[in-house]
């Protein structure tokens, strides 16, 4: 029982969480550029003003374009009943592994792509191929990341992933583990739009990706799938966090493991939004047409993981 | 028995009915009869299929049946298996093509059509129950035969009769290779039954030969990569629903009879047979996604999406070969399943995606996707069914395609069980290729979906397009709820697949370690994951979402505006996105491999260059196979028939010398051969 709450709980606190994370990012990038930056909590306030104005649907629309930010965000927090964020294993585990929780994800980009070509427009277009064009290349090095966590863990599934790495310590520092954690990291910015792939932060139509794409959505439409990229991010944050990374993650379910739980995902939040508002600050954008560079620069560190997985058995 | 004697007696007797009756009764009576004779046959070997698998053991059908001497049948698990992949698809094109059928009324043979149709569906049905080699090679040759037949239905049309060469010659070369496979296999006598076949005693070489002539035979039917050229030619000429019998069964005919020799008649082999299946399939899978990608007529697209399929199948079938010859029986289960698994599913959304382009090109007139969008709102049933399909051959959760695509991920990791350094290379590229397939498979859908179906028509036949009729929608959904069913029941789908193997000896999958029940459970506790509850999460959350709107008081206000164009007022079709600028990154992505050819001309005003008149931009992509591999085939072919054409001297005196000495010869051969 206690399992089921502590699924719902998990949700709960993504979906909250989320927003703040993006604005952290966003408050770190301000600093390290001698900016003020906008309040942490800046996100709620966008989200909140969203969810109370007024929706403007494109006539050329469909229905799908009303439907995809619900298929969305459904997807996103479907997602989050499967990561472990705080604890570990979840009543959930065995309703979807790692495999899973990927095509969930590809299952929100593939209706958002939809939705970027529903009302006709050029930029909505650009921003659906190029999104998809990015979520293909970047599609194998997920799926050697997962070969090469599941090498060591015996298992695809989250739960037995994290446990594994518990049990044996010393495997956190192995090379095949290292490998796919910097393979999984440019993942991350890939898929969740940031630098040097996409700019979550430019409005210019021509350079950016994400934002083209959504660029017909407006009111509580928007907020849901402004809303449902944060969560993205957190989940991919946590799956960097606690699959390479796994203590803290609370096993016994007690109350105090618990807490130590949530102060332990807080502080590597923390830290992996540094490293990204870092990051962001020191690079620029790459040109579309060098990212797939970049993405088969993180297929062979993947592939370097699998191999060593492999041969250091 | 009984059942199992009269259902296969309703089927042959319904079969032939529509054939004969298609050639005599004319009009709607005879489509009419022809749909509901395919159907009742089809059906019918849907219920032999079931009644089979649920009996357990094969049954051998007793001779009387059949006028002619030297046919066997008998049913096995792998047979049942196979009858009802044809019934399903079978039926639902049936109940579509009688009202597809329709258009073709006064402008071909329409009997033809109806009769060869017929003919498909029962070739098939006895080519999986064929139990001796005799059997088996004639149902294939009328199988082949009657495909032809209706891939020239179109026969006035440009490139129909150019595909149905290139269809016939790649299958006659693949039946002369299955010929000498199976000549190999029964010691010159064909009529040798399959059980004889097993028991043989054959040389290491025999069966590497064999391996390798049923290879190319089967997969120049499939369609695997290199010998798939055809494929995309002749799939899109034919009638649309006889295109979803090819896409959707005719070439899972070629995985039929890998399995059958491969895992059955020769029961496994070296690792090396696995591997090249597997690396086979790996290239075909990536190649036909590639190359679906750069395509703009909607089923040439699909027809090289079945290029990809049926690659993702044979990594199954492959990595389950692999792990056989390493005595690693559960994954090999695993592996098996998770190709066969994949052909049933790729069998419905296929045929579904076909259907659903044949009510498109029976609306608009048209194959070209850059003349259609916003068939959404004009034929929204077919849209909806396109959606389903393209989801499920997206292998997005909690569809078809991607329960069968998790489970050849699942055996592919099982991989690290063999300890073999060249194991622990093939096995992670694998993996990452077919992750890649399923990625740009999504990208491709999007397009496909996307421009076909959204934003503003881009012609003025898309603009009146009407919903296709009740028929056609029947047949649509059907295979619609299959892909929905085969996705979220997929505990009962591995169950029957298991009974399928159950008769195969090396792959005895009697204690397969799938656990049944909700969850879904591979062997080795590789993985788990239960697409019934993953879909019941995601119905929830749709539902709760705007419940939690509702509640939380949201602004429900909605308006219609323009799409935004930069504050131009008026948006016009030439303003949207094509499919050619769609795929335009990865086609840059993958350009070396592409190799377009371009042509950029510009017409600038004679007074200054600053002012352009025209611009003309001309790209092509030829693909790299029919280049370096069949062009100089067919230039040898060429050549070498214009030196046989010299025995053709057209007089009656030489060609009865030919006879004479061809008879003289033949006869002394059969003297000194005694």
């Amino acid at each position: 029982m206690i399992g089921y709450v502590l699924e719902v709980a998990q949700a709960a606190l993504a979906l909250v969480l989320a927003p703040g994370l993006v604005g952290l990012i966003r408050w770190m990038k301000a600093r390290l550029q001698n900016r003020r930056g906008a309040p942490v909590l800046q996100p709620y306030w966008e989200l909140g003003k969203l969810f109370r104005k007024e929706v403007v649907v494109s006539n050329n629309a469909s229905w799908l374009f009303r439907a995809t930010p619900f298929i969305v965000f459904a997807s996103v927090v479907a997602v989050t009943f499967l990561v472990p964020i705080l604890a570990v294993p979840l009543p959930f585990d065995g309703v979807g592994d790692l495999l899973v929780v990927v095509y969930l994800l590809l299952l929100g980009t593939f209706f958002l792509s939809l939705a970027g070509l529903d009302p006709g427009s050029p930029f909505g277009g650009m921003g659906a191929s190029r999104e998809m064009t990015v979520a293909a290349l970047a599609e194998p090095t997920v799926a050697l990341a997962i070969f090469a966590l599941a090498l060591s863990a015996g298992s695809t599934n989250l739960g037995q992933i994290v446990a594994r790495t518990m049990a044996d310590p010393g495997a956190a520092l192995s090379p095949g583990h290292l490998l796919a954690f910097g393979a999984l990291f440019i993942v991350t910015l890939a898929e969740t739009g940031r630098l040097p792939i996409d700019n979550p932060a430019t409005h210019l139509e021509l350079t950016m990706i994400h934002e083209a794409m959504v660029l017909e959505y407006s009111g509580r439409y928007l907020a849901l799938i402004e809303w449902a990229a944060a969560v993205k991010l957190l989940i991919f944050f946590s799956l960097l966090g606690n699959l390479f990374v796994p203590w803290g993650v609370s096993v016994t379910m007690t109350p105090s493991t618990l807490a130590i739980a949530v102060a332990s995902l807080l502080a590597k939040l923390v830290v992996l939004a540094g490293v990204v508002a870092v990051f962001e600050t020191r690079i620029a954008k790459l040109r579309l047409f060098r990212v797939p560079e970049l993405l088969s620069a993180s297929f062979v560190l993947a592939l370097l993981a699998v191999t060593s997985s492999f041969l250091l058995r | 028995m009984g059942s199992e004697h009269l259902l296969l007696a309703v089927i042959l007797a319904a079969y032939l009915i529509g054939a004969l009756s298609a050639l005599g009764i004319r009009g709607a009576p005879g489509r009419g009869l022809v749909a509901g004779c395919a159907l009742v046959g089809a059906l019918a070997g849907l219920g032999l299929g079931a009644v089979s698998l649920g009996g357990g053991q094969g049954s051998t059908f007793a001779a009387p049946f059949l006028p002619l001497t030297g046919l066997a049948l008998r049913i096995d698990g792998l047979s049942a298996f196979f009858l009802i992949v044809i019934g399903v698809v079978g039926a639902a094109v049936a109940v579509y093509g009688f009202g597809y059928s329709a258009a073709y009324e006064g402008r071909h043979s329409l009997g033809l059509l109806g009769a060869m149709l017929n003919v498909l569906l029962l070739s098939m049905s006895v080519q999986v129950m064929a139990d001796n080699a005799l059997t088996f090679l004639m149902a294939w040759e009328a199988m082949s035969l009657s495909v032809y037949v209706m891939v020239l239905t179109e026969h006035d049309q440009p490139g129909t009769i150019r595909a149905a060469h290139w269809y016939i010659a790649f299958t006659h070369a693949g039946f002369a290779a299955l010929v000498a496979m199976f000549l190999l296999l029964s010691a010159g006598d064909l009529t040798t039954s399959f059980a004889a076949m097993r028991s043989a005693p054959l040389a290491h070489g025999v069966r590497n030969a064999a391996f390798l002539l049923a290879l190319f035979g089967f997969g120049a039917k499939a369609g695997v990569v290199p010998l798939h050229v055809w494929l995309p030619m002749a799939h899109p000429v034919a009638p649309s629903h006889v295109s979803a019998l090819m896409s959707g069964v005719v070439i899972k005919m070629g995985v039929y009879g890998l399995l059958r020799v491969t895992i059955d008649l020769l029961a496994g082999g070296p690792a090396w047979w696995g591997g090249l299946v597997l690396g086979l399939g790996t290239v075909s899978a990536l190649l036909g996604v590639l190359y679906a990608l750069m395509e703009h007529d909607l089923k040439r697209l699909l027809a090289f999406h079945s290029v990809e399929n049926i690659g993702i199948i044979f990594i199954g079938i492959g990595a389950g070969l692999m792990f056989q010859s390493y005595g690693l029986t559960t994954l090999a289960t695993l592996g098996i399943v998770g190709g066969l698994y994949h052909t049933i599913n790729h069998a419905c959304f296929k045929g579904l995606l076909f259907l659903g382009a044949g009510s498109v090109l029976h609306a608009t007139g048209t194959r070209n996707m850059e003349e259609m969008g916003g068939l959404i709102k004009r034929m929204p049933r077919t849209a909806l069914f396109f959606l389903v399909g393209a989801c499920a051959i997206s292998a997005l959760p909690p569809l078809n395609g991607f329960v069968s695509e998790w489970l050849v991920f699942q055996a592919l990791l099982g991989g690290s069980a063999i300890p073999q350094p060249e194991v622990a290379v093939i096995m992670p590229i694998a993996v990452a290729m077919l992750a890649l397939t399923s990625g740009l498979a999504a990208a491709c859908f999007v397009k496909a979906f996307g421009i076909t179906f959204l934003a503003i028509p881009r012609s003025p036949e898309a603009e009146h397009a009407q919903e296709a009729p009740l028929s056609m929608q029947a047949g649509m959904v059907s295979l619609a709820l299959m892909c929905a069913a085969l996705g979220l029941a997929p505990s009962a789908v591995v169950r029957v697949i298991g009974a399928a193997l159950s008769g195969l000896e090396r792959f005895a999958p009697a204690e397969v370690g799938f656990t049944l029940g909700l969850p879904l459970r591979v062997p080795g506790a590789v993985g788990e994951m239960s697409p019934p509850l993953l879909a019941l999460g995601l119905v929830l959350l749709l539902g709760l979402v705007p419940l939690g709107f509702w509640l939380a008081g949201a602004d429900r206000r909605l308006r219609f505006g323009d799409t935004w164009g930069c504050g131009r007022i008026g948006q016009t079709p030439r303003m949207e996105y094509t499919a050619t600028a769609f795929a335009e990154p990865l086609r840059r992505v993958f350009a070396e491999l592409y190799r377009p050819s371009r042509d950029l001309s510009i017409d600038f005003h004679p007074e200054s260059k600053y002012f352009v008149q025209s611009i003309e931009y001309r790209s092509e992509i030829h693909p790299w196979f029919e280049r370096v591999l069949y062009d100089p085939l067919v230039h040898v072919l060429r050549t070498a028939a214009t030196w046989v054409r010299r025995l053709q001297g057209g007089s009656v005196h030489l060609y009865l010398v030919y006879m004479t000495v061809a008879l003289m010869v033949l006869l002394t051969m059969a003297r000194w051969g005694r």
